[in-house]
């Protein structure tokens, strides 16, 4: 379909950053939510903004989305200023919030004809584009049921269908797959994917650590408003280096007998929670040797021992001093969890 | 990069027009989806008009009324009639005031508010929808009414600019309860504060009792009520009977003052509300 022309179309600048914002801060009364975010998002690449409960992810985004003005602080999204010229901002962007958006007594075709409209576009462009989106995104069975009968997943990818709507060269994510489960997030992670391999530059927030690690070329770790890190994945896993002995004991009252006895084994403090123990190592494959050893002397049973490279969550705890997820012991953590016992 | 199957410019007051139908449009739809809701909002004048009508019928006398008449039920239902859709219209503020905090809860809000459309037209959408509504509730409230005895006595003309002056005053609150919606902290203050400003001031009105039935005081605050002139206005127009003549001037010019009121409210809270829109974060 093209763009019909017409007289003062905007100029569109090209600028190497899809998203270039610089110094962001933003107060909420005595609340500092942002205290000088820097951060750029190249086109067609995917940004992971990565940070935990109340570290200002949602603010960020809302601010680069027009949702918000910032105390002070500049940003541009698409080469438009986002205070000074929202709309063409906004003829940019696709936006997915942090909770499914739609609107739950209207139909799934409903709703994509809404925001269709609502983005000004043309009524055929619309309907194809709707159908199209509702077969990619695996709605097409439902696409004629009020969203209030859809399931937790298919209204995330409605939701995402509906900020695709107008082929955004830019999609902000908001925690897309925060509260699906482990299928429906791979999924999700596909059809990401996907638009990225098609060109659209995304920035997304996320505080699953394995999400950034699959998506993201880049990673900007955030906590209390502030950048603490940022990198590809490896280079932030490198910036704490050194492998990691973990350690799944048969009771958890012989954590303390543990540290004792590896305590010349292992190259850093350890940290144990219940019946697992962790410590930073050096020197290869053959510390796993002298663990076994180790332990076995002081009648220390095992029921598991691994050696394992550093994630992305022992970035977290190096640079926060906490946890990505400290703040929420009740969310489920499918991957995470997996990935632990597995090694 | 920009978006494909763009539409050609218009000025601003079209795409304003543009994206209000469709907004009203999707909120009508979508009110058709909740059939307990359209229900309850149907049935509870209807039982305002029973109680009234058979409950408290003989025993609210109308001053003015023929000499003998006073105790006459079907009288009181005549004047009944239309203080009951004067309080029906009055209600049309709490859809908005639910509806968009539920938007603004969800965060539906944030979607449009980060869309290039009109931002007003989300709230002119919404309360011209939950206004058109109204023609459903007052066409099952006059047949109701028809049904109890209530009948249309001067002519199809001013029946017709008695209906618009009704749908004029639901489109008027609706965006006092717009403002109300918006403000709100939640959707369960929502239900209650859409509700608890429209009891009171529909009772202390001209709808069920005169005016001059009411304490000195109160009477003021009555006359000035802009619904007790939207019911006098609305009674004088069906043909129905009016109780006794008042020296207020806002009675005796009941629909003039009526259409002042709408216009002064609407200039008020209109600005009021798209302003709160456009600072309202997603709560
Ligand atoms: N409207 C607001 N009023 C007051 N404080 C706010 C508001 N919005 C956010 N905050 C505060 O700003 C900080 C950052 O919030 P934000 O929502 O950006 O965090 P987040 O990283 O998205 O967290 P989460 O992972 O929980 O979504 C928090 O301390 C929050 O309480
Ligand atoms: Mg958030």
């Amino acid at each position: 379909m093209r763009r019909k022309e017409s007289p003062g179309v905007t100029f569109v600048p090209v600028t190497e950053y899809a998203v270039q914002a610089e110094g962001l801060v933003k107060e909420f009364g005595d609340v500092k939510a942002l205290n000088g975010i820097d951060l750029v998002v190249p086109r067609g690449k995917v940004v992971g903004l990565l940070g935990p409960n109340g570290s200002g992810k949602t603010t960020t985004v809302r601010i680069l989305a027009t949702l918000l003005k910032a105390t002070s602080g500049s940003a541009q999204v698409n080469g438009f200023d986002v205070q000074r010229q929202a709309d063409d901002v906004r003829r940019s962007i696709g936006l997915t919030g942090q909770y499914a958006a739609v609107d739950e007594f209207l139909t799934g075709r409903e709703n994509l004809t809404m925001f269709g409209g609502l983005f000004h576009l043309e009524k055929n462009y619309v309907a194809s584009r709707s159908d199209e989106l509702l077969h990619k995104f695996d709605l097409a069975d439902a696409a004629d049921r009020p969203a209030k009968t859809y399931s937790g997943g298919m209204r995330r990818r409605l939701d995402l269908a509906a900020s695709l709507i107008a082929k955004p060269g830019i999609l902000f994510l908001d925690e897309p797959t925060t509260g699906l489960d482990p299928r429906s997030r791979i999924g999700l992670w596909d059809v990401i994917s996907e638009l990225v391999f098609e060109g659209t530059t995304v920035l997304l927030t996320t505080q699953y650590l394995d999400e950034a690690d699959q998506l993201a070329d880049d990673i900007v770790v955030i906590d209390q408003g502030q950048v603490i890190a940022h990198g590809t994945s490896s280079e932030l896993k490198d910036q704490i280096g050194g492998d990691r002995i973990e350690i799944t004991l048969d009771d958890e009252q012989s954590a303390a007998r543990a540290i004792d006895a590896l305590s010349g084994v292992v190259s850093g403090e350890p940290t144990t929670e219940g019946a697992q123990y962790s410590a930073p190592v050096a020197g290869g494959s053959s510390v796993l040797i002298d663990a076994v050893r180790a332990l076995d002397a002081r009648n220390v049973s095992v029921a598991d021992i691994a050696l394992r490279r550093p994630t992305l969550d022992d970035v977290f705890l190096a640079m926060t001093g906490h946890g990505a997820e400290d703040q929420q012991p009740e969310r489920p953590e499918p991957s995470r969890r997996g990935r632990r016992g597995g090694r | 990069m920009s978006a494909p199957g763009v539409q050609s410019r218009r000025p601003v007051l079209g795409w304003t027009i543009h994206d209000s139908l469709i907004i009203a449009r999707s909120t009508i739809t979508a009110s058709f989806r909740i059939p307990e809701a359209l229900f309850f909002q149907l049935i509870q004048p209807v039982i305002f008009v029973l109680l009234f009508a058979f409950v408290f019928g003989g025993a609210i006398p109308i001053p003015g009324a023929e000499p003998g008449s006073e105790g006459d039920p079907s009288l009181y239902r005549e004047y009944l009639m239309p203080g009951i859709f004067g309080q029906t219209v009055a209600f049309a503020a709490a859809a908005s005031t639910v509806g968009l905090a539920e938007a603004m809860q969800r965060g539906i809000i944030d979607r449009y508010r980060a869309l290039p459309m009109s931002q007003p037209a989300v709230l002119i959408g919404n309360t011209f929808a939950n206004a058109l509504r109204q023609v459903l509730v007052l066409t099952v409230l006059s047949i109701t009414g028809y049904i109890v005895g209530w009948r249309i006595n001067d002519g199809i003309v001013n029946a017709i600019l008695a209906y618009l002056l009704l749908l004029l005053f639901a489109y008027t609150v609706t965006w006092v309860g717009a403002y109300v919606g918006l403000s709100v902290p939640n959707t369960e203050t929502a239900n209650t504060a859409g509700l608890i400003w429209i009891f009171p001031l529909t009772f202390l009105s001209n709808a069920f009792v005169p005016i001059t039935a009411l304490p000195t005081w109160l009477q003021y605050f009555a006359a000035f009520n802009p619904i007790s002139a939207l019911v006098q206005a609305t009674r004088e127009l069906f043909g129905n009977p009016t109780g006794a003549p008042t020296d207020y001037w806002t009675l005796n010019n009941a629909a003039l003052y009526t259409v002042i009121s709408c216009v002064v409210i609407i200039a008020i809270f209109a600005p009021l509300a798209v302003r709160k829109y456009r600072t309202a974060a997603r709560k």
